[in-house]
């Protein structure tokens, strides 16, 4: 989680990651942050995000992103 | 049929009092009924093309959904048998044998709207006797969205033929959109619905006021760009600036109110369509105006191809490259760029076969990526003067940079040629003649003195209610006034439409812009 909210801290510093679970469905993060976080999680967790796992459901809160990171590399 | 006809208007009151006539469980059925009734006013030609979209997607989906099903029968049946390894490259076969299936389907569908499409722009359309079908941009969009949505296993395929083939051809959208996605529109489109009154009071506001932009205003003031766009040597420097102005307002009043009049329609019948706007004029960047301008094109161009393409493994490797030779800056910019750079490309293609719109597309995309790096400038302007950035006026310049400079690129719609464009631009700056546009000028462009009185107060109507709608919607707040005050807004919508409304017996209104593409 430590890494991710790094990442995550890194894109957009004055946000609140650890409560914002809105980040998506308030615009905070747009498509080219997705864009470039996929890419750092990617790397970061040695893992691939699948186009149809970018819902807002799994990108509205650091938790529910952490929670697909988990899932993926799960199923790897 | 056009949504601003007299046939349209009759076409909706016999099939709504049907509608709620019927046993309910008829009612999908009527509509499927009606649509193809309306589609069939474009030409009965056009059917074979619908028809194909539609059993081709139908015929895949289930395809598709099939091997998925195939699979997690065989996985569980030899779950003990199978390694993890086995597990993975057994759904790695599938997924691949889906794919084909896939790409098949994608390449007849966006193929045959390529071919009918851009015929014209390869001179072959007479040749061939070919005739760009009614919607075909709209429902080719929509079937393939769904048909990917299926692949990808967020929800299961239509088994039935006949309630697919009305999600592609459902009346209200088949013309300018908004595109649906199956799961959201399914809730309602196929449901038994009883009689609201409330759902027809609201719907027919909602018609009333699409009718109100469209033959009040957008019809209006095509004369005026009209006669502007007819003569780039004659109207250049302020008439120009006036020629964007007024195609920013008769766009937006065309779009937005033929979008009114699909969503009222719908909502007649108990069915939501999703909204297309959200108030895209007031928008602070071109990359938010972009969010709120046809939001159901844009955010289907970002699931379907800006995602897929920017986070591909193949973009993915391809940015880890960069990152050895080139350093971090252009490995993370490098997925964006490229994605970006396609998706607008194609937004410019779908919108026509001639080059102004590629130009158009791609200028929106220059001007997005440029802000994008401008964001550490922004940034550090705003560290410097904090004050600054909070004030309504600072806000205000953003809105009317972001409004000015989308009516420059919107221009490219207008000329075919893109280098009368570049010309015109020019002449913005270089030929002084705004006292000659306000010294009678105005009045040499189709449009009376009375006209422009009318435009004026219906656009400031227009625009107080795009105001009163940012926190809710504006015939909530209208219905939870008295009855008196509810009926005279009503009442006077409706007269202003009979007395200013660009109409009559033997008028027929304008086809609407974004019915062409």
């Amino acid at each position: 989680m430590e890494t991710l909210l790094e990442i995550l801290e890194e894109l957009h510093p004055d946000v609140d990651f650890e409560n914002c679970e809105t980040l998506i469905d308030d615009k905070i993060l747009d498509s080219f942050d997705i864009v470039t976080l996929v890419g750092e999680i990617s790397d970061e967790f040695d893992i691939t995000i699948p186009v149809e796992e970018i819902v807002p459901k799994n990108f509205n809160s650091a938790k529910a992103l952490y929670a697909l990171i988990e899932r993926l590399i799960e199923e790897e | 049929m056009h949504f601003a006809s007299f046939e349209f208007i009759l076409f909706l009151i016999i099939l709504v009092v049907l509608y709620y006539l019927i046993p309910r469980k008829w009612q999908w059925v009527l509509l499927l009924a009606a649509s193809y009734v309306f589609y069939s006013f474009a030409g009965v030609g056009n059917f074979a093309y619908i028809l194909i979209t539609t059993i081709t997607t139908w015929l895949v989906a289930i395809k598709m959904d099939k091997m998925r099903q195939h699979q997690s029968d065989y996985l569980a049946r030899m779950k003990k048998e199978m390694s993890r390894e086995d597990r993975k490259a057994y759904k790695a076969e599938i997924k691949a044998r889906q794919r084909k299936w896939l790409i098949a389907c994608l390449v007849v569908n966006f193929g045959i709207l390529a071919v009918l499409k851009y015929a014209g722009y390869f001179q072959i359309s007479s040749s061939l006797g070919l005739v760009l079908p009614l919607g075909i941009s709209f429902y080719t969009f929509q079937s393939m969205g769904y048909l990917i949505d299926v692949y990808r296993g967020t929800y299961e395929s239509e088994k039935n033929l006949a309630k697919l083939a009305l999600f592609i051809s459902f009346f209200p959208q088949l013309i300018q959109g908004p595109i649906s996605r199956f799961n959201q529109l399914k809730e309602t489109l196929f449901a038994e619905h009883t009689f609201d009154s409330k759902n027809i009071s609201y719907g027919l506001m909602r018609i009333l006021w699409g009718f109100f932009k469209k033959l009040v205003i957008a019809d209006r003031l095509f004369y005026a760009v009209s006669t502007i766009i007819s003569s780039p040597n004659e109207y250049q420097g302020a008439y120009i600036l006036a020629g964007m102005f007024f195609y920013a307002i008769e766009l937006y009043a065309d779009f937005t109110g033929g979008i009114d009049i699909a969503i009222g329609s719908a909502q007649l019948l108990g069915i939501r369509l999703n909204e297309n706007f959200q108030l895209p004029y007031f928008s602070k960047s071109i990359a938010e105006y972009w969010r709120r301008w046809h939001i159901t094109l844009g955010t289907w161009f970002k699931d379907y191809l800006f995602y897929p393409i920017s986070v591909s493994k193949t973009m993915l490797n391809l940015s880890k490259k960069a990152r050895k030779t080139l350093g971090d800056g252009v490995a993370k910019r490098l997925p964006i760029y490229i994605a970006s750079i396609i998706v607008w490309f194609t937004t410019g293609v779908w919108h026509g076969s001639s080059w102004n719109f590629i130009v158009w597309g791609l200028m929106n995309c220059f001007v997005i990526l440029v802000s994008q790096e401008c964001v550490p400038l922004y940034n550090k302007f705003h560290e410097r003067f904090p004050e600054a950035g909070r004030t309504g006026w600072y806000r205000l310049f953003q809105v009317v940079r972001t409004f000015w400079l989308m009516s420059f690129i919107r221009t490219l719609d207008l000329y075919p040629q893109v280098g009368t464009t570049f010309r015109l631009y020019a002449s913005v700056f270089t030929v002084w003649n705004l006292p000659e546009l306000f010294q009678g000028g105005l009045m040499q462009l189709g449009l009376t003195g009375a006209d422009y009185i009318v435009l004026a107060a219906a656009v400031g109507l227009m625009l107080f209610v795009s105001l009163k709608s940012r926190s809710e919607s504006f015939l909530e707040k209208v219905s939870s006034r008295p009855i008196v005050v509810r009926y005279a807004t009503y009442f006077a919508i409706f007269v202003f439409i009979l007395i200013f409304g660009a109409y009559g017996i033997g008028y027929d209104s304008n086809q609407f812009i974004y019915s062409r593409f």
